[in-house]
């Protein structure tokens, strides 16, 4: 498929998690007019819970595999507790958690014991937000792997109404770390936001990702939130951007205003009047300048 | 006594729990798993006393044996090869070491290599009684998972052991929860915490473990995790309320308990309840 270049994908990634990409995901959804929203966060998604949108479909997602030993048939010879390399053959039957479906138990059972059917590894929502925008959503099941396989799904999709619908933006809240989701989701974007926090733990952490976000060569920026709470490592902060040559998008301050919003389920863009509020949306208008560059 | 920390949603002071933990039960072992972004070094600032590569295998092909017939390709669940006219390629990011195509391979062209993906490091915090363990996946690398069980091999059975997961709720903080004695669950006082509180809880549950939480910057006009916790019958076994002082000595990298002493006992009176809930799980003939 071919992606219009005048959409532009803007990905919010963090390394460390509780930065605050979803608040500041929520905010720029409203920011954003013509645009497609995605929560990339497949573990623990909750934008969802700012955004309230309208299920419009529910899809039921098969990431992979997994074996089962049919006992009737089973000889106990063993052969697959030696093949499995992930240690999830126990008692003559699979570990289900262990299990990552690689299907070499069932190719070596000489008794044809071993069943490898696909399986349930969690569900997408498609989903409507006012002016009838669209915001795409999944939830992997609690334990699973296959994460990074569910988010190029759903970014697959979002990408499709980005296109038929002519849209400027697709926003997407990305998913903590820097592992195999965090790569599914920064592959074929514009943009990405860092968002990092002035602690010891957030530079360390902000370091790792901009490693990995360097090696897709692609736009990268940084917010540094809550930057009051440690106004030294802040500066320490923006001296290694300075470094590696990575522009500041802005700093927010510490508001307990975003807490309160949070708790009521609101984003802090409905608190106009607060520096938060104030300060996000001067980091969003200074993206749309460097739109034109992306 | 393995202890798991976890959170489902992240930065809601895993760390800074497990820390806090270690220093207040000694002796016990800090054990950080959450290997994509470990941070426990930087609040207990351990000496390194050991170092060492982890690798995992990789295929590799026999040029001169293959006969491109696609066996490998069709058998990989993971999609992680390609076959063309004159050459075979491995998707390193996809693989998942399973050995498969080495060993299905009709002309046993594939073999295997091994690639170092992370390290493993150990030492011990100074003038305490903690030891230190940490996984650290190389930037780029896939399978943090993989990385997690080879740092728990490194646990000391007899001690009190303090594992420290990665945020989420998929296979890497099932690799780091799966098989512990107990598991603390920290959240906060928003609706975030508690939606992938709820998604943690339902990972703990299904594999069998014991749990408590721990709220993190309580605010108790937060009702609704209270009640969630108490209609579950969750035991709550410590709330912190938000301190603009901790947070800025976390920020510094200064565990809490050594600015505030006094914390200590909370912590102690934490492990006091793991234990008493672990003891009430068993069966009367067990205690006896």
């Amino acid at each position: 498929m071919t992606i219009n270049p005048s959409i532009k994908q803007l990905l919010i990634l963090s390394g460390k998690g509780g930065t605050g990409k979803t608040t500041i995901a929520a905010a720029f959804s409203k920011l954003a007019g013509r645009s497609v929203v995605a929560d990339c966060d497949v573990d623990a998604a909750d934008l969802f819970i700012l955004l309230k949108p309208e299920v419009k479909e529910k899809t039921e997602f098969h990431g992979g595999k997994k074996a089962v030993i049919n006992q009737d048939l089973c000889s106990r010879c063993e052969f697959c507790l030696q093949s499995c390399r992930f240690d999830a053959i126990v008692d003559y039957s699979v570990d289900e958690v262990l299990c990552e479906g690689c299907g070499f138990c069932f190719r070596i059972c000489p008794s044809n014991a071993i069943e490898f059917n696909k399986n349930l590894s969690g569900h997408l929502f498609d989903c409507r937000i006012p002016e009838n925008r669209e915001f795409l959503y999944a939830k992997l099941l609690p334990g699973e792997g296959n994460s990074g396989k569910l988010v190029t799904e759903l970014k697959k999709k979002a990408s499709a109404y980005c296109t038929q619908k002519e849209k400027e933006w697709l926003i997407i809240d990305g998913p903590p770390g820097i592992g195999c989701p965090v790569n599914a989701s920064l592959s074929g974007v514009d943009a990405v936001l860092l968002v990092t926090e002035p602690t010891l733990s957030g530079l360390h952490d902000l370091k790792r990702i901009v490693r990995l976000v360097q090696s897709f060569k692609v736009y990268t920026a940084v917010v540094i939130n809550k930057h009051d709470i440690n106004k030294e490592v802040a500066e320490q902060i923006e001296n290694y951007l300075h470094q590696e040559n990575i522009s500041l998008a802005g700093k927010i301050s510490f508001d307990e205003k975003v807490v309160t919003a949070l708790q009521q389920e609101k984003s802090i863009l409905e608190y106009p009047e607060n520096i938060a509020a104030q300060e996000i949306l001067t980091i969003w208008n200074s993206l749309q300048t460097i739109r034109i560059k992306i | 006594m393995i202890i798991s920390i976890a959170s489902g949603k992240g930065g809601t002071g895993k760390t800074t729990i497990s820390v806090n933990l270690a220093l207040s039960v000694q002796p016990s072992v800090y054990i950080d798993c959450d290997v994509e972004e470990p941070n426990g070094h930087i609040l207990l600032k351990p000496e390194i006393t050991s170092q060492k590569e982890i690798t995992k295998k990789m295929p590799a092909v026999d040029l001169n044996k293959c006969t491109f017939c696609g066996k490998c390709s069709e058998l990989c669940e993971f999609n992680a090869i390609v076959v063309m006219k004159s050459d075979v390629m491995f998707f390193e990011d996809l693989c998942h070491s399973c050995g498969v195509c080495s060993n299905f391979c009709p002309e046993r062209a594939i073999y295997e290599t091994e690639r170092s993906f992370g390290e493993i490091r150990k030492g011990h915090i100074k003038s305490e009684s903690v030891s230190f363990i940490d996984g650290t996946v190389k930037v780029g690398e896939m399978h943090g998972a993989q990385l997690i069980k080879h740092v728990r091999k490194e646990i000391k059975p007899d001690s009190i052991n303090i594992i420290d997961a990665p945020p989420g709720t998929s296979c890497s903080m099932v690799a780091a929860v799966n098989g512990t004695d107990f598991c603390i669950l920290v959240t906060e006082s928003t609706p975030f915490g508690l939606n992938d509180l709820k998604l943690a809880v339902q990972v703990v549950r299904s594999l069998g473990i014991p749990f408590g939480i721990i709220i993190n910057k309580y605010d108790e006009n937060f009702t609704e995790l209270d009640s969630y916790c108490s209609s579950g019958n969750i035991p709550v076994l410590l709330k912190i309320p938000f301190d603009r002082k901790i947070a800025e000595h976390y920020s510094r990298g200064i565990p809490p308990v050594q600015v505030r002493p006094e914390l200590k006992e909370d912590f102690r009176q934490v492990y006091k309840t793991v234990n008493s809930i672990m003891q009430a799980r068993c069966t009367p003939d067990e205690k006896r």
